[in-house]
C-alpha cells in the first residue's frame, strides 16, 4: 500500500512498510541520526531525527515511525509533515544539548575527530554554546581487546554496537548496564570480544567511545589518501578502502557492497595491515653457499634463467599461492607454457576441483546475495565463520530471520546460529545423497536448497568422492520447485583460487599436480619448482629440488628458495581477483612496493625475457587485453558471470568414494591464513587471545 | 455527600474481615460470575463502555474502549496483563485490593480476559510487594481449588492466572516496559506503534490493565454500567480509591466517589490537615509525577481528571500528597526529582540526561546557590525532556519541576537573594568595593 504525504511542502507517494525517516529523505531533507542504521534493528533512543507531524502534539521520532502507522486526516487529505519547523528545530537543540552535557568535548584528542557524526551534526544542528554548569559525567573505560579501544566517557548510548554484535556478528557479549546516567555499555565481565567481525562495531560508533585501538593517534583522516580496492584475505573480494600516508598503509576500511559485503569487513581484512610493513622482501637474493645473499635484479633474473635452462621442462613445476592476481597467473602460464613446462597448479592446497568439469563445478552458484533467498542450506566440510566470516553473517541473518534451515556436515563449531549437526564425516554426505538422511526431506521440500562445499573438503585424498556425491545431491535438488535456482556452491577460502581455475592453471593427467611434485621432489625428479606465492605448502620436504620464490613476504616459501624475487602485495598493485562468485574485480595500486620490489606481472615479463621467450606485452593494458582475449569472463569487471547449469551434472558424474575420515576446515587457524597474516603482530595477538579462549573453553568442559 | 456504604465496591479495604473465598463471596464476590460469561464478549465490554470507567492506571483511558481494540478474528492467543507494579510514590492502593479485597481481582481478571477473549492472563507485581504476592497467590490457590478458573472451570471459558514478580524497577510500570520484563528481558520501554492490542507480549495482542480497573469490573457488571456512571460526574464516573499521605491527621486510603472535593476528603476521611486547612501549602493530587497544586487552588477543587487538567495538574492514580506549612517545596521537588533520576531506564536520551540535571539544578537551587537566570534554564531544560522521550517517564519528571517553577517561583528567587545577601554580610570588604 502507499499513500502520499506532504512533507516540507512536497507532496510525495511512499509506501506503509517505508519510515518516516526515509519519506523525508525522498524529498531531500536531511534527517540527523545516530541510532538509526539500515542494516540494524530500529532501536529509536537517541531522538535526534524527530519531525514534527501534523495533528500530532508531540514531535515523532522519524526512524522508528512507518509511514503505514501515521494516523489519517479526518478529511482523508495527505499527512503533513514537516523537518524544518520552528518545533523541529527547537527538538533538535534540546537533544543535541543533552548529548553534549555529559561528552567531554576532547576532540582535539580524539581519534574520531574529523569523521565524528557528533561533531558534525553538532554544528549543523546544535547551538553554539553550553548552558550546563554542573559536573560531568566520567565513565571507566572498559577492556574489550586488542582491536577495540573504548573512551566510554565519550559514549552517548546509541546502542549500535551492541545491536551489531547481536545481530549481525552473532555474539551477545556486549550490553548495557545500568540505569539512566549511569547506564554503560560493557562486555560481560570484561571479557575480550571473540569475533571474527568485531572491529567493525567501531566504524559503527558514531562518537569516539569505541575506536580502533592498533591505529590509535596515528593519523587524522584528512592527512589520509583513499583509495577504493578489493581485500584478498578470503575469496569474497570485499569491497575495501585503503587509506594511506605516503609510503605508508595506515588502514583499511570497508566500502559499502551490498552484492558482497554489505558495509562489513573481516578483523583479518581490517587490521592485516602492519603485516605490510614487516617482514617484506624489498631486493632480490641468490643462495650463494648455503646462504642468501642479496643480489642485483639482473643476477636474480639471470640465475633463473640458468636454472630453467639446465632444468628439463617434465621436471619442472610452478605452484601459485593464495593472493596471486589473474595478471601474474595469466603471465606465468604464457611464459612456462612456452618453455614446455605444463606442471603448474593453482591448487596449493590439493584440492580437486578441475575447469574440466566446467566452471559451474567450483564457483559459489547462488551467488552471495542470493544467500538470502535461501530456504534450506547443509553446509559440507566446511565452517564458514572461519573461511569467509561476512558471508557467514549472510547466512546468520537468514538464520535470523527464521527463514532458513541450516544444517551441516563437518566440526561441531560454533557458527554463531544454529544448525543440525548431521555428522563429521563424507559418509552422513553419501547417505544424505542417496536420500538416506532427515534432512533430505527438508531440502528437497525446500524452495531454494543450497549445498556449500568448503575448500578443505576437497582437499581431501578422497577429494573427488565428496565433491562428486555433494553434487549429487546438489543435483537432485536442482531439478525441484524453482529450476532456476542453483543450488551448489563452493566455498574457497584463497582469493587466487577462482581466477586460477578459470585460466586454466591447472596440470592434465601426463603433468604434475601440487602431490605429485611433492613425490617427485622426494625422489630427486622434480629440478626446478617455481613459487608464484605459494607459502601454505610443506618446503621441507622439496628435497634438493632448485626452489625460485616470487612474493612478497619472507615467509616459508622465501626460506626454503635459492632465488627470491620480491614483489608487491595486494595494496601496492593493480591486480585482477575472481571472487566465488565468478565476480571479477581489480585492486588499485594504493602505495608503491618497497625497495626494489615489482609487480609480479612485471618480474615475469622480465623472466621471459632472460629466458629468451619474450612475452608479447609491455603494460598493464596489453596483459589485460590479452588475458580478456583468451578468458573473456574476467573482462567483465565487477559482474558476476555465470556457469552453466550442466556443470554440476558433469562433477556428479565423477563418481569416487569417500571414507570415514572426519571433515575438518581448511582453515585450523583463522588469524594465520597468509604470509601477510603471519607477519601482522596484531593477528599474532588475536591468535593468541583465541587459543587462550578456546584452551580455557575446553579445560572449563573438562 | 460521602459514598453510600452501599455504593461501595471494596468493603474489606481495611482488611477487618477475612480475605479468604468464603468471606469475599460473602460480600458478593463471584456472584453470577457465569451469567456474564454466557452473556458473551462483547456484551461485556458493551456494558464497560457505558459504565464510562476510566483506567485507574493513571492516563485515565476508558477501559472500554481499549478492550474494543484487541483485535477479534487473530490466530495469535491474546493476553491479559495487570499491572501491579505500584511504584508511583504516594500510590498504595492496589496492594490493599491484593492484600484484602484479591477476589474480586481474580473474578474481574477472568471476566477482562473473557472479554477481550484471552485464556491467558499475568500480573506482573512490583519487586517489594513481598506479602502482597503472597496474599494473592494463597488467594488464586484457593479459586483454582474451587475450579473456579482454570481448565474447565464452572464458568465455561478456560483461564490460567499466573503472577509475576518483579524487581523493583519503577519503570517496569510503564506498560511496555512491564512487557519487556516479564519476557526476560531488560525493562525497558518499546516503541509505539506498535501498541501492545496488536504487538504486545510475546508478540501477541496485549491488554495491560490497573489492578483497580480489573477488579471493579465484577461489581460494574452485577449492578449495571449505569449504577457505575450514576456515581460520580459527567465523564468522571463511579467510585475511586483515593490515598491521602503526608501532612493529614490520619493518612488513609478510601473508597470515595469521582469528583469529590479534595477539602472534603481531607476533612471528612483524614481528619483534616495537621494545624487546621489554613495550614496547607500545597497538594500534589495524583502520585509524584503530577505538578502540585499551591493552597489558594485547593478551596473549591474536585478530585477528577477532567478539573485537575485544567489546572495543568492530573488525577494521576489519586495518591494525594499533602504539605503543610512547614515543606520546603523546593527541597520536596528536589527528592522528586531525585527519584525519576534514579529510575530513569536511561535508554533515550532527553530522560537520561535531562532527569540527572534538573536535579542537580534543584539542589542547588535548594541552598539558594543559584542565579536568576537558571529558573529559565532549568524550566527549559523540563520542556526539552517533556514530549521527547520513547515513554512517559520524561514527561513524569519535568512536570513537578514545572509545577515548582509556576507556582513558587518566587520561593526560589528569595532564596537565591538571601543567599546573596549572607554573603554579602560575611565579605563587608566586598560590598564596600
Amino acid at each position: 500500500m502507499s499513500r502520499q504525504l506532504i512533507i516540507d511542502g512536497t507532496l510525495v507517494d511512499v509506501d506503509d512498510d517505508e519510515t518516516l525517516m526515509h519519506a523525508c529523505e525522498k524529498v531531500g531533507a536531511e534527517i540527523p541520526r545516530f541510532c538509526y542504521h539500515e542494516r540494524l534493528s530500529i532501536a529509536g533512543n537517541c531522538r535526534m531525527c524527530l519531525v514534527e507531524v501534523d495533528g500530532s502534539p508531540k514531535p515523532i521520532a522519524s526512524c522508528a515511525m512507518m509511514v503505514g502507522d501515521l494516523p489519517p486526516n479526518r478529511d482523508g487529505s495527505p499527512k503533513a509533515v514537516s523537518t524544518q519547523s520552528e518545533l523541529v528545530k527547537k527538538a533538535r537543540e534540546g537533544v543535541m544539548e543533552f548529548l553534549l552535557i555529559n561528552h567531554p568535548l576532547d576532540c582535539p584528542i580524539c581519534d574520531q575527530g574529523g569523521e565524528c557524526d557528533l561533531q558534525d551534526q553538532a554544528m549543523a544542528f546544535g547551538v553554539g554554546g553550553s548552558r550546563f554548569g554542573e559536573n560531568k559525567r566520567a565513565v571507566e573505560d572498559k577492556h574489550i581487546g586488542p582491536l577495540i579501544k573504548t573512551v566510554m566517557t565519550r559514549c552517548i548510548h546509541c546502542t549500535r554496537c551492541v545491536r551489531y554484535m547481536t545481530e549481525v556478528a552473532g555474539i551477545e557479549e556486549l550490553g548495557l548496564i545500568g540505569r539512566g546516567e549511569d547506564a554503560e555499555i560493557t562486555t560481560y565481565l570484561e571479557k575480550g570480544i571473540l569475533s571474527e567481525m568485531s572491529a567493525n562495531a567501531v566504524d559503527l560508533c558514531p562518537v569516539g567511545a569505541l575506536t580502533h585501538k592498533p591505529w590509535a593517534h596515528n593519523a587524522r583522516p584528512w592527512e589520509l589518501t583513499k583509495t577504493e580496492s578489493i581485500d584478498v584475505m578470503d575469496a569474497l573480494g570485499s569491497a575495501i578502502r585503503v587509506d594511506s600516508r605516503g609510503k605508508e598503509v595506515m588502514r583499511v576500511l570497508p566500502r559499502n557492497n551490498d552484492a558482497v559485503n554489505e558495509e562489513w569487513i573481516s578483523d583479518k581484512t581490517r587490521h592485516v595491515v602492519d603485516g605490510l610493513k614487516v617482514q617484506r622482501l624489498d631486493r632480490p637474493y641468490v643462495r650463494k653457499d648455503g646462504a642468501l645473499v642479496a643480489v642485483e635484479w639482473s643476477e636474480a633474473l639471470a640465475t633463473v634463467a640458468d636454472a630453467l635452462k639446465k632444468a628439463e621442462p617434465k621436471k619442472t613445476g610452478a605452484i601459485v599461492g593464495d593472493l596471486a592476481g589473474a595478471e601474474e597467473m595469466f603471465a606465468l602460464k604464457q611464459w612456462l607454457g612456452g618453455l614446455g613446462v605444463d606442471s603448474i597448479d593453482c591448487r596449493q592446497d590439493g584440492a580437486i576441483l578441475d575447469p574440466q568439469f566446467g566452471r559451474g563445478s567450483y564457483l559459489f552458484n547462488t551467488t552471495i546475495q542470493g544467500i538470502e533467498e535461501a530456504d534450506a542450506v547443509v553446509l559440507v566440510g566446511c565452517n564458514p565463520r572461519l573461511e569467509a566470516p561476512v558471508l557467514n553473517a549472510r547466512l546468520r541473518k537468514i538464520w535470523r530471520s527464521g527463514a532458513a534451515t541450516i544444517a551441516s556436515i563437518g566440526e561441531a563449531v560454533e557458527l554463531g546460529y544454529d544448525y543440525d549437526h548431521l555428522g563429521g564425516n563424507p559418509n552422513v554426505l553419501a547417505e544424505l545423497a542417496a536420500g538416506n538422511n532427515p534432512f533430505y526431506d527438508t531440502l528437497k521440500n525446500a524452495e531454494r536448497p543450497m549445498v556449500i562445499v568448503g575448500a578443505g573438503a576437497v582437499a581431501r585424498s578422497d577429494g573427488v568422492g565428496v565433491a562428486s556425491h555433494a553434487a549429487q545431491l546438489a543435483d537432485q535438488l536442482a531439478g525441484g520447485k524453482n529450476p532456476k535456482w542453483r543450488v551448489f556452491n563452493v566455498l574457497h577460502s584463497a582469493a587466487s583460487r577462482v581466477a586460477g581455475l578459470d585460466l586454466g592453471l591447472v596440470p592434465s593427467a601426463n603433468d604434475m599436480d601440487v602431490s605429485a611434485m611433492f613425490k617427485a621432489a622426494s625422489v630427486g625428479q622434480l629440478d626446478v619448482l617455481y613459487l608464484l606465492g605459494a607459502d601454505e605448502i610443506d618446503t621441507s620436504k622439496l628435497g634438493a629440488t632448485f626452489v625460485i620464490y616470487q612474493g612478497s613476504h619472507g615467509d616459508r616459501g622465501a626460506h626454503r628458495a635459492d632465488v627470491i624475487l620480491p614483489a608487491a602485495a595486494y595494496t601496492e598493485k593493480s591486480a585482477t581477483y575472481v571472487n566465488i562468485e565468478g565476480r571479477a574485480q581489480t585492486t588499485t595500486q594504493a602505495v608503491f612496493p618497497p625497495g626494489e620490489a615489482k609487480e609480479d606481472w612485471k618480474i615475469i615479463r622480465a623472466l621471459s625475457e632472460a629466458t629468451g621467450k619474450a612475452l608479447a606485452f609491455d603494460t598493464l593494458q596489453e596483459i589485460r587485453a590479452k588475458m580478456y582475449e583468451v578468458h573473456p569472463t574476467l573482462a567483465a569487471l565487477d559482474q558476476v558471470q555465470r556457469a552453466s547449469t550442466d556443470d554440476v551434472a558433469v562433477l556428479a558424474k565423477q563418481g569416487g568414494s569417500v571414507t570415514s575420515a572426519p571433515f575438518m576446515s581448511g582453515i585450523q587457524d583463522f588469524y594465520f591464513t597468509n604470509p601477510i597474516a603471519r607477519a601482522s603482530r596484531i593477528m599474532a595477538e588475536l591468535s593468541a587471545l583465541r587459543t587462550a579462549a578456546n584452551t580455557n573453553r575446553a579445560s572449563s568442559a573438562a | 455527600m460521602l459514598l453510600k456504604d452501599e455504593d461501595r465496591i471494596f468493603k474489606n479495604i481495611y482488611g477487618q474481615g477475612d480475605s479468604g473465598l468464603a468471606a469475599a463471596k460473602s460480600r458478593g464476590a463471584w456472584d453470577g460470575t457465569k451469567t456474564f460469561i454466557d452473556g458473551g464478549h462483547d456484551a461485556i465490554i458493551t456494558e464497560v463502555k457505558g459504565s464510562g470507567l476510566r483506567g485507574r492506571g493513571g492516563a485515565g483511558f476508558p477501559t472500554g474502549l481499549k478492550w474494543s481494540f484487541m483485535p477479534k478474528d487473530d490466530p495469535r492467543p491474546s493476553y491479559l496483563v495487570i499491572n501491579a507494579d505500584e511504584s508511583e510514590p504516594g500510590s498504595c492502593k492496589d496492594r490493599e485490593i491484593m492484600r484484602h479485597d484479591p477476589q474480586l481481582l481474580i473474578e474481574g481478571a477472568l471476566l477482562s480476559s473473557f472479554a477481550i477473549r484471552a485464556h491467558v492472563c499475568y500480573i506482573y507485581i512490583r519487586g517489594e510487594f513481598i506479602r502482597e504476592r503472597e496474599r494473592l497467590q494463597a488467594a488464586i490457590d484457593e479459586a483454582y481449588a474451587a475450579n473456579l478458573i482454570g481448565k474447565n472451570n464452572i464458568h465455561g471459558w478456560d483461564f490460567d492466572f499466573y503472577v509475576h514478580h518483579g524487581a523493583g524497577a519503577y519503570i517496569c510500570g510503564e506498560e511496555t516496559a512491564l512487557l519487556e520484563s516479564l519476557e526476560g528481558r531488560k525493562g525497558q520501554p518499546r516503541l509505539k506503534p506498535p501498541f501492545p492490542a496488536n504487538v504486545g507480549l510475546y508478540g501477541a495482542p496485549t491488554t495491560v490493565n490497573n489492578v483497580e480497573s480489573i477488579a471493579v469490573i465484577p461489581d460494574i457488571l452485577r449492578r449495571g454500567g449505569k449504577w457505575f456512571a450514576s456515581l460520580g460526574m459527567a465523564n468522571n464516573t463511579g467510585t475511586k480509591l483515593f490515598q491521602i499521605s503526608g501532612h493529614v491527621e490520619k493518612p488513609c486510603v478510601v473508597e470515595e466517589e469521582m469528583g469529590i472535593s479534595l477539602k472534603q476528603l481531607i476533612n471528612d476521611h483524614c481528619g483534616g490537615v495537621r494545624g487546621g486547612w489554613d495550614n496547607l501549602l500545597a497538594v500534589i493530587p495524583g502520585g509524584s509525577s503530577m505538578p502540585l497544586i499551591p493552597a489558594h487552588l485547593c478551596d473549591e477543587l474536585t478530585l477528577d481528571f477532567d478539573s485537575l487538567t485544567k489546572l495543568k495538574s492530573g488525577l494521576g492514580t489519586a495518591a494525594i500528597i499533602v504539605m503543610d506549612k512547614s515543606t520546603d517545596p523546593i527541597k520536596a521537588i528536589r527528592r522528586i526529582a531525585y527519584f525519576y533520576r534514579h529510575e530513569s531506564c536511561g535508554q533515550c536520551t532527553p530522560c537520561r540526561e535531562g532527569t540527572g540535571w534538573m536535579w542537580r539544578v534543584l539542589q542547588r537551587m535548594e541552598r539558594g546557590e543559584a542565579e536568576h537566570h537558571e529558573i529559565d534554564l532549568l524550566w527549559d531544560v523540563t520542556k526539552q525532556v517533556e514530549g521527547h522521550t520513547i515513554c512517559a517517564l520524561g514527561d513524569a519528571a519535568a512536570w513537578p519541576v514545572q509545577g515548582l517553577i509556576r507556582h513558587y517561583r518566587h520561593v526560589i528567587e528569595e532564596r537565591i537573594d538571601a543567599r546573596k545577601a549572607r554573603e554579602d554580610e560575611a565579605t563587608p570588604a566586598n560590598a564596600a568595593e
